[in-house]
């Protein structure tokens, strides 16, 4: 069955990555490349799956497996939540090896109903791993009785880490909804502005940058999928008018099902930048109007749109001045390179690079139009030539995710983290401010002076006694004398 | 003492205190120069285990996976793995890969060891490349006892059997140490005991060596591998040390195979906080030289003498809750008690000798729930950064020990062995009861007079 799902997946012919590839390619999957051994990075299906499923808040989220799953990584992922924290507790079967032996159902079994019994969740998410996997729990039985039993909506989450990428794990975790959850509930009443948000996780409430907005215009959020989620509205998610497909790469499975299912019609936006939030806002609004929503909200969109576009670039202008000219390497992956390209021209940054690597060949031409022939599309950059490039001082600044923040700052270099991980709140038109407002707090740091000048006693490579001229030391002298300075000054002499 | 308490009977662990045991043998293998860690298993088990090193030490941590699918699970994963060597040292070029295997390739079964030698014999090219194989399946044990695996390995696979009728050793000046080092030491430690070690003339062979590899530095170029930590040549050399100090309960494994390699007797630390283990260190290191105790340490042990006299007020009748993996609880929860300090609830990850010697009330193997539903009460929680969360909801201030330690800077560097170490350690815990005392109100005199019931029948069965 599993099996089934995957070829299913995989094949997803509203993904535009996947239509552009051979019947071979596709095969092999969702990853630009097969995973090679000894040379991958990465998360797993399973990982895929969590970070898709985990931020429905009230839910419980229960994993099945050895420790490494969840021990190594609950309340890892940074979905904030507006009431409820359950969704934060690490919950597993922490199987043992008598469980493997034995095989694990019973132990999930009583799992379940212990955490109803603790914690009376309206539902429990269960997530397959491996070792189960392996030795032929049946996840969807156990599940099936364990809801019969205990009375509380328990919902299998069918996707082991060997099955694939994360990526993969996000379409998964969409199929689980599509399968289990969305349409199991009616809402108490229907509006013409009700939308659902798919594959927004609220990542340091990045929501939140966004509802404020879609209150203003009288758009409803019936269901967001799933940042800040609350199970029941994701139940209730089949009488959207609209669904807007946020990070299209995770659930575009789900959006496209949805559509198949209830005629929802379904479309790709982003709130990275200002261009695009304006974008997506208009979407909603024309969708909603050919949907039965009154004209009217669309001259209210753009209404809106106006103000707040020059409300964030008058923000925005103070910034202009001290980073006009610096140049940028931006390292992320798809659809939020663009956004963010913008705003930074806008700034007068120079994009000196940016990576492509989960872009389709239409996104590629879009860079390159956006760029200018200087700048380089890099699939993959290694590390060590990443390192190069900073510490030869390619770029002022690498905005990234985690993974190269320490190539960045052994570069001496500075970094700004866009990915998962991040603190701070980047969507909308106030995120777009915030974002550049970090940029320029990172840029004007004075540690990077500091940090960047070699110790007194160390010769630069010129060896033995220098110039004074040439001595890399803050000329006022602001920062103490020290031995340096006795040694410049014997030099006089 | 303390009454041991299993769940056997809990299906569901709720805020586990366990991380896996490859973890810990990834982090062992970190201790090593030039090495790159290799888990055997599908790339979450990789992905997990590098992001929580990453946030815990804020570094690049080199970790690599055999990238297990669906196919190779279900046909085998040697090919994977030949690959995922070949690829490591073609572009990394590291001297040492520490292979874990994880859940998923122990389930299926495979004879790694077999594998290994067929690999080998295969790819001549590998000759300048050592593969030390550490079987740690998830579902046995923590992190620590993965640490465990992995430094009896590095033992077996790297250190050289001695020629039974070539004896070396003897007390003499500038002879050489074997420090095997537990899971439960920080970079910072290690450097304390390396000067330790060194001020009695001894040259120390600390490993693994996290305090050349993950304290922090900024090289001045590109590694893809670790860099510092315990070198091949020094391993190479640990069979004519004159003795091995075993640093953790955990470390005898390897302290025993060192012994029947090599025929180096080793002492055995189960920790060195306080100041009678130290004592212990101290007295131990002066007979392997034969020098008189340094000047420098004697002062130290003053201070900590003077820092347990000043600080045993704050700490007597308080009731710490303790959850961290066995060996540093024993650790802490000593350190404590010896302070006047009750510890009625202590959580850890799994069983081991050491549990019936912590000096509390109850030791429960279990997970963090189980901490917070029996702290009530306390006035000090001690475990590591999840614990954030039940310090909240309970009102307890937390003294974050242990790993991971994601929400505190210099997580490296804290230093809590040696004298000096327990001394600061002691100001620092008993700076936050200070900053905790309760105001004195009417009609409320917040005692535990069981604690002292206890105290008094421990103190009467003593004497």
């Amino acid at each position: 069955m599993l099996k089934q799902k995957l070829q299913d997946v995989l094949n997803e012919p509203g993904c535009t990555t996947n239509q552009a590839k051979s019947t071979q390619d596709r095969r092999k999957g969702c990853s630009a490349k097969a995973l090679v051994p000894g040379a991958a990075a990465g998360g797993c299906a399973f990982d895929g799956a969590k970070v898709a499923l985990q931020p429905i808040a009230d839910a419980a989220h229960l994993v099945h497996g050895p420790i490494a799953c969840e021990g190594n990584s609950w309340d890892s992922r940074h979905a904030a939540s507006s009431g409820p924290r359950l969704y934060r507790t690490g919950l597993t079967t922490d199987l043992q090896e008598l469980d493997i032996i034995h095989g694990g159902e019973k132990k999930l079994f009583r799992a379940i109903g212990e955490v109803i019994g603790r914690f009376n969740p309206p539902a429990v998410f269960v997530y397959q791993t491996c070792v189960p996997a392996l030795i032929g729990d049946d996840l969807v039985k156990v599940c099936g009785l364990a809801q019969a039993r205990f009375g509380t909506p328990v919902i299998p989450v069918n996707a082991p880490g060997f099955v694939g990428t994360k990526n993969l794990g996000n379409k998964l975790g969409g199929e689980a909804l599509l399968d289990y959850v969305i349409g199991t509930r009616e809402p108490e009443h229907t509006t013409p502005t009700d939308i659902n948000v798919l594959g927004e996780y609220n990542v340091a409430g990045e929501l939140w940058q966004v509802t404020p907005l879609f209150e203003r215009l009288g758009i409803r959020l019936l269901a967001s999928i799933t940042g800040d989620g609350r199970y029941h509205d994701v139940c209730c998610a089949h009488r959207a008018r609209v669904n807007m497909m946020v990070c299209s790469q995770a659930l575009i499975n789900l959006a496209r099902k949805m559509e198949e299912r209830w005629g929802i019609p379904y479309f790709e936006g982003s709130f990275y930048g200002i261009g695009d939030t304006s974008e997506a806002l208009t979407t909603i609004a024309r969708l909603l109007i050919e949907r039965g929503a009154p004209a009217d909200l669309l001259t209210r969109t753009e209404a809106l749109i106006a103000e707040e576009e020059a409300r964030a670039w008058t923000r925005l202008a103070r910034y202009r001045p001290a980073l006009e000219g610096k140049r940028v390497l931006l390292y992320t992956g798809g659809v939020k390179s663009w956004s963010v390209i913008s705003a930074l021209r806008e700034m007068g940054m120079i994009v000196i690079g940016t990576s492509v690597r989960k872009s389709t060949e239409t996104d590629k031409v879009r860079a390159r139009e956006l760029l200018g022939p200087d700048a380089k599309l890099f699939d993959q950059i290694p590390a060590r030539e990443m390192y190069r490039m900073l510490q030869a001082g390619d770029a002022d600044i690498l905005i990234s995710g985690g993974r190269t923040q320490f190539t960045a700052l052994k570069a001496r270099v500075p970094w700004l983290d866009i990915n998962q991980e991040r603190h701070h709140a980047y969507a909308g038109y106030d995120g777009m401010v915030e974002m550049v407002r970090q940029i320029h707090q990172e840029l004007t740091n004075p540690i990077w002076e500091q940090v960047r000048r070699p110790a007194p006693w160390e010769d630069g490579g010129e060896g033995g006694l220098r110039r004074p001229g040439a001595l890399p030391l803050d000329p006022t002298g602001a920062n103490g004398p020290g031995p340096r300075s006795l040694e410049a000054g014997s030099g006089h002499g | 003492m303390a009454e041991i308490i299993e769940h056997p009977r809990k299906a569901a662990a709720i805020n586990p205190l366990k991380t896996s045991g490859p973890l810990g043998a990834a982090l062992a293998f970190l201790g090593l120069d030039a090495c790159q860690p290799l888990f055997h298993g599908s790339q979450g088990c990789t992905a997990f285990a590098l992001v929580l090193m990453v946030r815990h030490f804020r570094e690049a941590i080199p970790l690599q996976t055999t990238a297990m699918n669906e196919i190779s699970t279900i046909l085998g994963g040697a090919e994977h793995v030949e690959q995922a060597i070949a690829n490591i040292h073609q572009r990394a070029r590291p001297r040492v890969i520490g292979l874990c295997t994880t859940g998923l390739t122990e389930t299926r079964g495979e004879d790694m060891v077999g594998d290994l030698k067929l690999m080998k014999a295969r790819h001549p090219e590998w000759h300048d490349l050592s593969v030390v194989f550490a079987p740690t399946p998830d579902y046995i044990g923590g992190f620590q006892d993965g640490w465990a695996i992995a430094v009896q390995a590095m033992v077996e696979t790297l250190v050289p059997e001695n020629d039974p009728g070539l004896s070396v050793r003897g007390a003499t000046a500038g002879a050489q140490v074997n420090l095997l080092a537990g899971s439960h030491l920080t970079p910072g430690d290690l450097e304390v005991l390396r000067e330790t070690v060194e001020s009695f003339g001894l040259t120390p062979v600390i490993l693994p060596d996290l305090s050349g590899s993950l304290d922090g530095h900024v090289p001045d170029r590109y590694i893809p591998h670790t860099l510092g930590g315990t070198r091949l040549e020094e391993i190479r050399t640990m069979g004519r040390s004159v003795h091995t100090l075993a640093l953790g309960e955990h470390m005898r494994g390897a302290a025993e195979a060192l012994e029947a390699r090599t025929g180096v007797a080793f002492t055995l630390f189960d920790h060195l906080i306080g100041l009678a283990a130290n004592d212990r260190l101290v007295a131990l290191l002066a007979e392997l030289s034969g020098r008189p105790v340094p000047a420098m340490l004697r002062r130290r042990r003053s201070q900590l003498v003077d820092a347990m006299l000043d600080g045993h007020f704050p700490f007597a009748g308080q009731r710490a809750a303790i959850a961290a993996e066995p060996d540093l609880l024993l650790a802490l929860s000593s350190l404590l008690a010896g302070l006047g300090c009750t510890v009625p609830i202590t959580v850890t990850t799994a069983a081991s000798p050491v549990l019936s010697r912590v000096p509390a009330g109850r030791v429960i193997i279990g997970d963090l729930d189980d901490l917070e539903r029996a702290a009530g009460g306390c006035t000090l929680l001690v475990t590591h950064a999840q614990g954030a969360g039940i310090a909240k909801r309970l009102g307890i201030p937390l003294f974050r020990a242990g790993f991971p330690l994601f929400d505190r800077l210099g997580a490296a560097h804290r230093v809590t062995v040696g004298y000096r170490g327990s001394r600061d350690l002691i100001f620092e815990i008993g700076n936050i009861f200070l900053d905790h005392r309760s105001e004195p109100l009417p009609g409320h005199h917040p005692h535990h007079e069981e604690d002292d019931d206890d105290r008094i029948s421990s103190q009467a069965a003593a004497g």
